[in-house]
């Protein structure tokens, strides 16, 4: 099931399967390891909307979730 | 020393490298024996901080913290050029220091791995291995050593385990044996390889890179040329601009080449070199538990700490414990450093003759030192708090949380605390915005910070509401409130503006790791506060110091002479009893400040400010605030005859409520009180701000433009009061 990683609830993981987004932005994804086929768990949602807190490859990550809307994943 | 003296003595140059809160610093700081200078790279505002290897003849380089070399952000597009040696104002380093952080690894070895293909020896301190261990992990150190072909020394910079041994490798390091470490391990579409080898050869055949490093270069810039962002795309023209234009040329064709044959070849690069850093990592970490991990500590304090009620509650108890604490730790201390002038100023009165020399020492020098000196106390205490924060993770979870709210007004999570420090003093407010990546986002930060109601505009409006609101408490504190609420809401305005218009450019990422929490060290958060303290002294505290000199000219000269007063002077001079001499003190000096430079510019912007409902003693009291606002309370002691009074003088309050002008009318209504309160809340009055500016941003030109955007809004809105006001008949 192919979902965006905003999509994903607090506590639920997946993996990437394709990074989009502006092209500025999407460098950057890649060299901080969101790379295709890097499992990913949503960690939790910052109050009111904010950003969304997610593990990767052993560390923590925040984007805000107009970022996360371009970046699918596969569920597990 | 002289680059000659220099090769005598054969000083090594270390680079030291690594992502953010891998703990960089913190290994620097032990390394250097918290011994450093700090200043700034030619024309940015990125900061140089460098050292000597304590016990040895090295010099090392704290580089920026950035997670990898392509062109993104200034920080590093600096780190890049000091470790090709392009960096004008910085020695090319012998050998580069990586820190890697134990606890994410794999995104730390994407840099590591970049800096070794750039050909310079390299040494890794494997960093947090403490943290690792913790979520029960290992890291395979000699085989990390092996793999990557260079030295590993296992640190834990907390508690600097490890740093002695760290200490000693680096004096015996020689870099021998690291030839073939240049070479790329991982291998890329063929098509790739082929133009890298183009791109490599046109950058070693013109010199600008070493041989050894060409190949590491020519990827770095490939990749970032291919991603079709426009600042990489600037900065790689930028790299390109010493080359002779065909070679340029050719350059860009290799890359267009690349670019024709993949879909998005960037996104080839990046996940071609994560693939073989996963697989070697494999190898490295070792699980030792089979279990899943448990939940760390940092996630249970999370689970508070960024809850949407819980969290936002801790955080407005932080801010509040840490306002409090300015107000009740800096307070004194401002108390003191103000005592201690005034002891001072008595002590030289004393022992100079009267005089121009004797005003100039009094007045002129130790005002502006003390000036410079009050501060401090906010500077440090501010920033000690902040570099707690900051140091134990828990600023990323501030910014994490506010983000939203900053957003809305296309700002950063982390623009957040710096607005908010800037209630209290926007001088450590302005400092603060060094936290924030985005270069434009932090210059919005910087522009709208002074427009936050500071403690310096307190006196003021605690003396103009005394004097116009009379005694409706609730009144009063509503119309106080609501100068605070004016300058917040018209930060938030003009930060929208600025970042739809002036400052307008690609939406940057909101991308923010947040570090595990850790115990804040406090010898990082005492130096972080002295280095602070000692940049604004230095910098800002010059300009602040002449600015000071300048406005006791203008206040000094000409000098009112006794003997000059017209018969009206006299008359009001001689019906103050002789026996009064503090009275008839107070007399002449009104008299000096009316006929002082000062005072005719007073009278010379009567015309200009008279729309506003303001008479020429109001104009002297709003010129001499550009020194500082509270300057206008004492002003206008001098100018009501009261000599040295502050915001609690009952008599200045009574003098302003009933001052009238020359025909008789109420000078200070109701509406010239909000109309000259609200003159406050925009007006840049403040040197000791455009000091600060000058010095964050690097060039006159964003103080020139925060002044004058400020003060024609102040002038603009009192206008519009005074003249809405009148017209609806509250005059």
């Amino acid at each position: 099931m192919k979902t965006s990683l905003s999509a994903l609830l607090p506590g639920q993981s997946g993996t990437v399967t394709n990074v989009g987004g502006a092209a500025g932005i999407r460098h950057r994804l890649l060299e901080m390891g969101l790379t295709v086929g890097t499992a990913v768990q949503l960690i939790r949602t910052a109050p009111f909307g904010g950003p969304i807190e997610l593990e990767l490859r052993g560390y923590r990550l925040s984007m805000r979730r107009t970022e996360a809307e371009h970046i699918l994943v596969e569920g597990r | 020393m002289s680059p000659e003296a220099v090769a005598a003595t054969s000083t090594r140059t270390i680079a030291l490298v690594g992502n953010p809160n891998s703990g960089k610093s913190t290994i620097f700081n032990h390394l250097t024996r918290l011994n450093a200078s700090v200043g700034n790279y030619q024309g940015v505002t990125v900061e140089q901080r460098t050292g000597r290897i304590a016990g040895s003849d090295i010099q090392i380089t704290d580089l920026p913290g950035i997670y990898s070399l392509s062109a993104v952000s200034p920080d590093e597009v600096i780190a890049r050029s000091v470790i090709l040696g392009l960096q004008p104002d910085a020695e090319k380093p012998d050998a580069v220091l990586v820190v890697l952080d134990a606890a994410s690894l794999e995104r730390n070895l994407y840099l590591a791995t970049q800096i070794l293909e750039l050909g310079l020896p390299v040494l890794v301190a494997l960093n947090m291995v403490d943290v690792a261990m913790r979520r029960e992990r290992e890291v395979d150190i000699d085989a990390l050593s092996e793999r990557l072909g260079v030295p590993v020394v296992a640190t834990n910079a907390r508690n600097g385990d490890g740093i002695e041994a760290l200490r000693a490798a680096l004096i015996a390091f020689d870099g021998a044996d690291q030839a073939g470490n240049a070479k790329r391990p991982w291998p890329l579409p063929e098509k790739i390889e082929a133009e890298i080898q183009t791109v490599s050869r046109a950058f070693e055949e013109t010199g600008i890179v070493d041989k050894d490093a060409a190949d590491g270069a020519a990827l770095v810039w490939l990749t970032d040329y291919l991603t079709g962002a426009p600042t990489a795309r600037v900065a790689c023209e930028d790299f390109l601009a010493p080359l002779p234009s065909k070679v340029g040329a050719a350059v860009k064709a290799a890359a267009q080449r690349v670019f024709d044959a993949f879909e998005e070849p960037a996104s080839v690069i990046i996940e071609a070199r994560y693939a073989w850093i996963s697989q070697q990592a494999q190898g490295l970490v070792r699980s030792l538990t089979k279990e899943k991990p448990r939940r760390t500590v940092t996630d249970r304090v999370d689970s508070v700490l960024t809850h949407r009620l819980w969290g936002l509650g801790v955080l407005s108890l932080v801010l509040a414990a840490v306002f409090y604490s300015i107000f009740a730790l800096a307070d004194p201390l401002m108390g003191l450093i103000e005592s201690a002038q005034g002891a001072l100023a008595g002590w030289v009165t004393g022992l100079m003759p009267e005089g121009t020399l004797q005003s100039l020492v009094v007045d002129g020098i130790i005002n502006g030192v003390g000036s410079v000196l009050i501060f401090l106390p906010q500077i440090c205490i501010l920033f000690l708090f902040l570099s707690i924060l900051e140091d134990s993770g828990y600023m990323a979870r501030a910014a994490f949380m506010m983000d939203r709210l900053m957003g809305r007004v296309g700002l950063h999570g982390r623009s957040f605390i710096p607005l908010l420090s800037s209630f209290a003093c926007a001088i450590p407010g302005i400092m603060a915005t060094r936290t924030i990546e985005n270069p434009r986002d932090r210059l919005t930060t910087i522009l709208i910070a002074p427009l936050m109601s500071c403690s310096a505009r307190l006196p003021v409006y605690i003396i103009v509401i005394g004097a116009v609101f009379g005694s409706n408490a609730l009144l009063k504190a509503g119309i106080l409130f609501g100068m605070y609420a004016l300058g917040t809401i018209a930060a938030l305005v003009f930060g929208l503006l600025f970042k739809k218009t002036l400052l307008r450019g690609p939406r940057p990422a909101f991308l923010m790791e947040l570090p595990p929490y850790r115990k804040p060290k406090i010898s990082n958060c005492l130096l972080a506060m002295w280095e602070r303290s000692r940049l604004f002294v230095t910098e800002a505290g010059t300009t602040i110091f002449v600015a000071c000199i300048v406005i006791w000219a203008l206040s000094y000269f000409p000098q009112f002479d006794q003997q000059d007063m017209t018969p009206a002077q006299a008359a009001a001079f001689e019906a103050i009893p002789a026996s009064d001499a503090d009275a008839r003190a107070n007399f002449l000096n009104a008299q000096q400040q009316d006929y002082s430079l000062l005072g005719r510019m007073g009278h010379a912007i009567e015309p200009a400010i008279a729309p506003l409902g303001f008479d020429w003693r109001l104009g002297t009291g709003i010129l001499s605030s550009f020194a500082a606002r509270e300057v206008f309370v004492g002003t206008m002691g001098i100018t009501f005859s009261l000599g040295e009074v502050d915001e609690t003088s009952d008599a200045l309050r009574d003098q302003l409520a009933t001052a009238k002008w020359p025909d008789g009318r109420p000078l200070l209504t109701p509406l010239v009180g909000i109309s000259l309160m609200v003159f406050y809340v925009f007006a840049c009055q403040c040197i000791s701000t455009l000091a600060v500016v000058r010095r964050e941003t690097g060039t006159w030109r964003w103080p020139i433009f925060l002044f004058v955007y400020m003060t024609v809004t102040a002038y603009l809105a009192s206008l519009a009061i005074y003249q809405i006001g009148r017209a609806a008949g509250w005059a």
